[in-house]
């Protein structure tokens, strides 16, 4: 009696210390995780601060060894090509989301188009790159802002599918029925009811599939390439932030691996604004 | 007869529709607006197919000469030398398969600890604060993991964790092999680890949800039977969730095999491989083709680029498609089972 009531409390400790010794790990690995991100974010700050005034918004990307110079060609190029990935993904995104939604819940090509822009999702984005370089830039022989542009909007699309997809899902079906009971047409009722009611989920993957973009480096590397100068064309070369980041930050020179600093910085706190944004716009609505 | 039958229904009902007041007209704005709308949605989602397709097929097209050269011995040659127009893209193959191997090997059970943590452990007040940071790292662009890792995280590793390595290690015949060459810091393992911090809130979120979709009788069951937390996760939760889990370590693989920027800033780009060091300098496929690719002119070069692309991009479609299959799977037996 007594020993096998000694063996179960033995066996009783060994699994209360199995689960403390698991629970604590479970613990660290929160740690760890949070750990990498502050440590990120720190050093994004410590560094990019120091290289950021006004002249990394109003001056050209300087030569190397040079004292002053800022980053303005590159912003522009960003803000540009991301404002024309978002004008091209969007309504394409959407129109495919509410087809998902709305027409093929149930059909072979809904479940075959979900399937694949899933995948698509995470696929790598230099082979989106590699993609418009053939179809493009190869063809119009030069690199170009347009075909940045257009990779960027081939990664748009995918996010913006998913999400306009997963909002409408939740739109309850009463809504759709009492509009058809009004005798709405389809395209209206879409539009003014079951999308009006899932604008803000809507918008927060607008804005989390730009927050993707921005950052995105590898489908331009071989699109729209780079350019030290102020270009507004759309199609010559174009500037971009991360790209001028990754030569900047590659090369020995110190002033330009300060302004990649400055670069960083930007970037990551106007990605991270983006998401924090999506978050608080969704919270709101739901 | 023939001719008056049809006419006596229609002159005895005829004054009868006239004193009812008509109905109101219809106003169907635009009739064909329906059909535009449903063409265009469904052109829209046409397009998606489209684009994976075209991706395939330019990709096929770019990498012909190629293939038409080298065949599948492209595999198993290590020569890649643009100055003699020579390609062989072992190289490239084995630091995406090292580094993302390495980086599994480190992600999964932080993953997995997060995921319990969240589901398990967290008072509820923590769960979404902590499940935002989490989340953000994932939305940290990688050309910034890239610049961190170069400039900071490398050169620490070298000194404070590749030098004790070797020390410690000396000449133990294996791992001496494994911690071998310049403690620079940047090379495979430094990929490996940032590439593994990456994917951790992939892998960590689909892991959370799915804990998440345990019927929480089960669970209660387990626990009013005496078990500790750790014997309801891992003898409860774990096997029911099984293919979620699996389906998402694989979104996490798919991820960091694709992954480019970060690779680039920190795999040392080193188109030959001097040993089976992980502290060797290397390169990837995704750096390769952002290392060489703007410059390479048309031939061979760019080819053989565009065949370590098409390449990647085979992999991970499969392993794409294998964790979206499971992930799938776990879904419909929920919903079998609700």
């Amino acid at each position: 009696m007594s020993a096998t009531s000694a063996a179960r409390m033995r066996m009783h400790a060994r699994r209360k210390r199995t689960n403390a010794v698991a629970l604590t790990l479970s613990l660290g690995a929160m740690a760890f995780g949070i750990f990498w991100l502050l440590w990120i974010l720190y050093e994004t700050a410590r560094q990019g601060l120091g290289g950021l005034n006004l002249h990394t918004f109003t001056e050209m990307t300087p030569a190397p060894m040079s004292e002053d110079g800022g980053l303005a060609n590159a912003i522009y190029g960003s803000l540009m090509m991301v404002g024309i990935a978002t004008l091209i993904g969007t309504p394409i995104g959407i129109l495919a989301g509410v087809y998902l939604s709305e027409y093929g819940r149930k059909s072979w090509l809904g479940a075959c188009v979900r399937f694949i822009n899933d995948i698509l999702l995470s696929a790598p984005s230099i082979v989106i790159g590699l993609f418009v370089y053939s179809l493009m830039v190869a063809r119009m022989h030069s690199f170009s802002g347009i075909a940045g542009a257009v990779a960027l909007a081939l990664l748009v699309i995918p996010v913006v599918i998913r999400t306009t997809e997963n909002m409408l899902n939740l739109v309850p079906n009463a809504l759709r029925e009492a509009a058809f009971a009004l005798g709405t047409p389809k395209w209206k009722t879409v539009m003014t009811i079951t999308l009006k009611s899932a604008r803000a989920g809507v918008m927060t993957g607008i804005l989390l599939a730009i927050a993707r973009v921005s950052g995105e480096t590898a489908p331009l590397l071989f699109t729209a390439l780079s350019n030290q100068f102020w270009s507004a064309k759309l199609t010559t070369p174009m500037a971009s932030l991360p790209v001028v980041i990754f030569k900047f930050a590659m090369s020995p020179y110190e002033n330009w691996q300060k302004l990649a600093w400055a670069g960083v910085f930007i970037i990551t706190m106007g990605v991270l604004a983006l998401n924090i944004l999506a978050r608080v716009l969704f919270k709101n609505k739901h | 007869m023939a001719a008056i039958l049809p006419t006596t229904p229609l002159e005895t009902a005829e004054p009868h529709v006239h004193q009812q007041t008509p109905p109101p007209a219809r106003r169907r704005v635009a009739p064909w607006a329906d059909t535009v709308f449903a063409g265009l949605a469904r052109g829209a989602a046409l397009l998606t197919l489209a684009m994976m397709i075209g991706i395939i097929v330019s990709l096929i097209i770019g990498a012909a000469p190629a293939i038409k050269q080298y065949g599948l011995g492209f595999f198993v040659s290590s020569d890649w030398d643009p100055v003699q127009d020579k390609y062989g893209g072992l190289v490239m193959v084995y630091g995406t398969l090292a580094t993302s191997f390495i980086a599994l090997l480190i992600a999964v059970p932080v993953s997995f600890g997060i995921a319990l943590f969240l589901t398990e452990l967290s008072p509820n007040w923590l769960k979404r604060p902590l499940g935002i940071a989490i989340e953000l790292l994932a939305a940290v662009p990688s050309i910034v993991y890239g610049m961190w890792g170069l400039m900071i995280f490398g050169p620490l590793l070298g000194t404070y964790v590749q030098q004790p390595l070797q020390r410690l290690v000396g000449d133990t015949p294996i791992l001496s092999t494994l911690f071998s060459g310049p403690p620079v810091g940047l090379g495979i393992l430094c990929a490996g680890i940032i590439l593994a911090i990456m994917i951790i809130p992939f892998i960590a979120s689909v892991m959370r949800d799915v804990f998440e979709v345990t019927p929480p009788m089960l669970k209660e069951s387990a626990y009013g039977l005496g078990s500790t937390t750790w014997e309801v996760v891992s003898k409860v939760v774990l096997p029911y969730t099984k293919t979620g889990v699996i389906g998402g370590i694989m979104l996490g693989l798919g991820r960091a095999l694709g992954e480019t920027m970060a690779v680039t800033f920190v795999i040392g780009n080193a188109s030959q491989l001097s040993s089976y060091s992980l502290f060797e300098a290397a390169n990837s496929i995704t750096s390769a083709l952002a290392n060489e690719f703007a410059e390479a002119g048309e031939g061979l070069h760019q080819a053989a680029l565009i065949y370590l692309g098409l390449v990647l991009f085979f992999i991970t479609f499969v392993v794409l498609a294998c964790s979206k299959l499971l992930l799938m799977r776990l879904q419909k037996s929920e919903g079998s089972r609700a």
